[in-house]
């Protein structure tokens, strides 16, 4: 049952982001992403982190991805723009990226076999991730909200239409 | 039971899809997207790791990961919103000058 539903949220998260990169349309492309995102959270769940599968879902696939579509309703632009016109790029980056698949797979290889399996005892219970933010990572917890009010701050200040004088 | 290093691999399709968005895509917006999918990607190998190991540390990273991802999400709409009124167009070629 659990690998089943693996394989369904794997399959439909790869699909969307390839959906993603192959769409014109940039609205496509984000709804597309928030696809992959869910089932992100899917998976997320099923490896015992029910609170980020939460996170994910709340943050990610809602405000992030509101944030982008409200963007490209802003920005409002030519439908379609071609992805690379030379046929030599196209072929040299699909090369690159299957080397780098290939690469990264060696790199990991050695570590595969001894992850184990999902299951046995619970480790992300919401409870226990209050206890170690609000303990062992009290600094980054608290560094984080004034990187929140600089990125609010900033965005705003970036955005906001200069006065006339 | 699903096998971990599942989860892990995936987690490695992910970042290459990510790579390969974010190259071949043309506008900025939809380069952004694929920033955030190799984040994800990272989000996923944490989790799996940390599942591994039998600690929650890691699932404490990706808290931290998603917060910076939308800290990160509004300043690079912004500016995206500021090439836009300028340039009027979000092609990443068109942006070649730092001065506006």
């Amino acid at each position: 049952m659990g690998i089943f539903l693996f394989f369904v949220l794997a399959i439909l998260c790869v699909g969307g982001v390839l959906g993603m990169i192959l769409s014109k349309n940039q609205a496509h492309s984000a709804l597309f992403l928030v696809l992959a995102f869910a089932c992100l959270g899917g998976l997320f769940g099923l490896l015992d982190a029910p609170f980020i599968a939460a996170v994910q879902i709340i943050i990610y696939a809602g405000a992030i991805m509101v944030l982008f579509i409200f963007v490209i309703m802003m920005v409002n632009l030519e439908l379609g723009i071609a992805p690379e016109r030379k046929r030599w790029t196209l072929g040299l980056s699909a090369f690159l990226a299957v080397f780098l698949l290939v690469e990264l797979a060696m790199a990991v290889r050695g570590t595969l076999g001894s992850l184990g399996r999902t299951g046995g005892p619970s480790i992300g219970s919401p409870t226990e991730l209050g206890r170690l933010l609000f303990t062992e990572y009290l600094y980054p917890f608290e560094i984080t909200s004034v990187l929140i009010i600089a990125a609010l701050v900033g965005a705003i200040v970036l955005v906001k239409k200069k006065e006339k004088e | 039971m699903i096998p971990v290093s599942y989860f892990f691999g995936l987690s490695i399709v992910l970042f290459v899809l990510g790579i390969i968005g974010f190259f071949v895509k043309r506008d900025l917006i939809t380069m952004f997207m694929a920033v955030e999918v190799m984040l994800n990607a990272a989000n996923l190998a944490f989790i799996a790791l940390g599942k591994a190991a039998g600690t929650p540390a890691g699932q404490v990273i990706v808290f931290f990961v998603i917060t910076v991802a939308a800290a990160e999400a509004a300043v690079g709409l912004a500016i995206i919103l500021l090439v836009f009124r300028q340039k009027k167009s979000i092609k990443a070629e068109d942006m070649r000058l730092m001065k506006g």
